[in-house]
């Protein structure tokens, strides 16, 4: 016990120095030295395609399809991301559209969500266990599969090809995830502070907004960006739902550029790395929360 | 004794602080149970709208012979649509492939990302930083992965086949040649979600408490003891959950496939998506994908009940 309470190495010495150290083992340093070289190798390999995609970007067409590949010696150059942005560009829309769904879905998503979970963790409700696993296995369900009665659906609605009716499926497709992220920190907020208020006078709502709601925002900002990281990377519902040049979202226009005989690489790199770059900007905003937030909120450590 | 106890003040201030009540009792009307009903109804009913309502739907077309392109009425059929897929040659070998998919991707980033998450942890220097770069894969879209691997392994000016050539090995078609089509969807899977596995192990390796290697370290034992007796019992269950939440996800496998290979060579990397896919929105047998979705999504569901049960039972230790 005492040595918990003795300041770090200290303890390593042994108890004033009564005992020896063990000889430090040969073995164990040359088998870091193999981990460091391990890790290294993994890393490169994990990395490698991000910097070739980036330099892909960067080159003019000619050293893109130089053969053997250029690695290192190439002159960088901006036209790609220039054409990424430029007014005919085929996928400056496509971004557009992307920000502004995204953005909706994830707003409808926390205002529908952040008091739903408040309720999952505060009330005592009939198989409320039932109920929070089957609100998360909606989300299991294949994307193609579901995306069958709701292409129908959407053709009776006239929500196909419109903003919208994307808004309203990424909507529903963050929901589960933002009632269980948010009833994780819900969850750590005790409810004795409402209480509290309630013996203060407020009423229940009231406590809930003015008490419980301000030590959220944290939170609620993470799961935001989550939200947000899901529907801004989501595919398979906007290639199904949005065929129209004009409302269709970053995803599908960039799978557009590969569609024809010819693929302009240079454009198609450029046009990833932009549309990768806030995704990655925000995930490391959130780094504390990745283990929550990559499984759906269902792993807290 | 007695001398201790204080007299009660004379004016007493309580009456004062009884009076008014500190705050107006707004929204007192609300009672806990309309409260609940109000904060939950609305996120059912989206849920319901667009999550449940469709399959629902989903189910009453896969008895019909109903196609999305023909206007005219549909019949009722029972269960041939289910016959069908069942009985189905084609369907026997999409869901063959969807499973060596499923078995080698996950299989692969299971043995990757511990590896990995294992020698982080053994790291002190760097940390925070080695892990960032590791998460980079994970958080791209898939859309974004898949024109990546589709550019590397491109045949003719791909960066592998570079590399290869002037390896002096000869050129390799990654996608367009049968069998190893697959393998570069099982290698593109595992280089985008190695990274996931490794998260979580790493979450479950920095939580085994120091003082049980400390413990071990005093019984002198062994790197291969400490491992097997104390850091492996300790991450499997964390472990285990990342392995079937990956699972699920590479059972409804769609993107990749849809951008990388299109199902192709001769349908050797079709998955039970693409499949379904196929049948949806080139077949125009909306009935009978219907059927197969319902199929699908009653494995996903039998999937996703264990792996939330076993969550539950996790989470209640």
């Amino acid at each position: 016990m005492a040595t918990h309470i003795q300041p770090e190495g200290l303890a390593d010495k042994g108890i004033a120095g009564e005992t020896v150290a063990p000889p430090p083992r040969k073995e164990r340093k040359l088998g870091s030295g193999i981990e460091i070289v391990l890790l290294a190798i993994f890393m490169v390999v994990m990395l490698f395609p991000v910097v070739w995609m980036l330099e892909t970007a960067l080159k003019d067409t000619r050293d893109i399809y130089a053969v053997p590949a250029k690695v290192i010696s190439f002159t960088p150059t901006l036209d790609h991301f220039k054409n990424v942005f430029s007014s005919d560009s085929p996928v400056f829309q496509g971004f557009i559209n992307s920000v502004i769904v995204a953005g909706f879905s994830t707003l409808i998503a926390t205002v529908l969500g952040v008091p739903a979970a408040w309720a999952y963790s505060r009330f005592a409700l009939k198989a409320k266990k039932d109920q929070l696993f089957f609100i998360l296995s909606t989300r299991f369900m294949p994307p193609v599969v579901v995306v069958i009665p709701v292409f129908l659906m959407f053709r009776d609605l006239n929500l196909l090809d419109t903003l919208p009716g994307l808004i309203l499926v990424y909507s529903a497709f963050n929901l589960p995830f933002t009632i269980w992220m948010m009833k994780g920190f819900i969850d750590e907020v005790p409810a004795e502070y409402e209480e509290a208020a309630m013996l203060d006078g407020f009423s229940r709502f009231e406590a809930f907004w003015r008490v419980t709601m301000p030590l959220l925002i944290p939170g609620i900002a993470a799961t935001a960006v989550f939200a947000l990281i899901f529907s801004w990377n989501e595919f398979v519902f906007s290639i199904f739902l949005i065929t129209d040049p004009d409302t269709r979202t970053a995803p599908s226009a960039i799978a557009g550029l590969i569609g024809g005989t010819t693929i302009d690489w240079g454009l198609v790199a450029a046009s990833a790395m932009t549309f990768a770059v806030p995704v990655l900007v925000f995930a490391f905003l959130v780094r504390k929360h990745l283990v929550a937030g990559v499984t759906l909120g269902a792993v807290r450590r | 004794m007695a001398n201790t106890l204080q007299t009660p003040p004379q004016n007493a201030p309580q009456a004062q602080t009884l009076e008014a009540p500190p705050a107006a009792r707004r929204f007192a009307f609300l009672t806990d149970r309309k409260l609940a009903l109000l904060f939950i109804l609305p996120a059912f009913a989206l849920l319901l709208f667009l999550s449940i309502w469709p399959l629902l739907w989903l189910l009453g077309l896969s008895f019909t012979d109903y196609s999305a392109t023909r206007d005219s009425g549909y019949e009722f059929i029972a269960f041939d649509n289910y016959v069908t897929v069942l009985t189905s040659e084609v369907v026997h070998a999409r869901a063959l492939t969807t499973l060596i998919f499923v078995v080698g991707a996950v299989g692969l980033q299971t043995i990757l990302g511990f590896t990995i998450a294992f020698l982080i942890s053994r790291r002190i220097k760097g940390r925070g930083a080695i892990t960032t770069l590791f998460l980079i894969p994970m958080m791209l879209s898939p859309i974004v992965v898949g024109l990546f691997w589709k550019f590397m392994l491109d045949v003719q000016f791909g960066v592998v086949n570079s590399f290869l050539d002037s390896l002096g090995f000869g050129r390799v078609e990654w996608l367009t040649q049968q069998r190893l089509a697959l393998f570069s969807l099982v290698i593109v899977d595992t280089w985008q979600w190695t990274p996931f596995i490794m998260l979580i192990a790493l979450a479950g390796l920095t939580a085994v408490p120091k003082y049980l290697y400390e413990a071990a370290e005093i019984d002198r034992a062994s790197e291969w003891f400490k491992f097997r007796r104390i850091t492996f019992p300790l991450v499997w269950p964390l472990l285990l959950i990342a392995v079937m939440f990956r699972a699920i996800e590479a059972f409804r496998l769609f993107d990749l496939v849809y951008i990388l290979t299109g199902g192709g060579p001769g349908g050797t990397t079709e998955t039970l998506s693409f499949n379904v896919y196929k049948v949806a929105f080139f077949g125009f047998d909306t009935g009978l994908a219907s059927a197969y979705g319902i199929l699908m999504v009653i494995v996903v569901t039998i999937a996703a009940q264990f792996y939330l049960r076993y969550l539950n039972r996790l989470q209640e230790r």
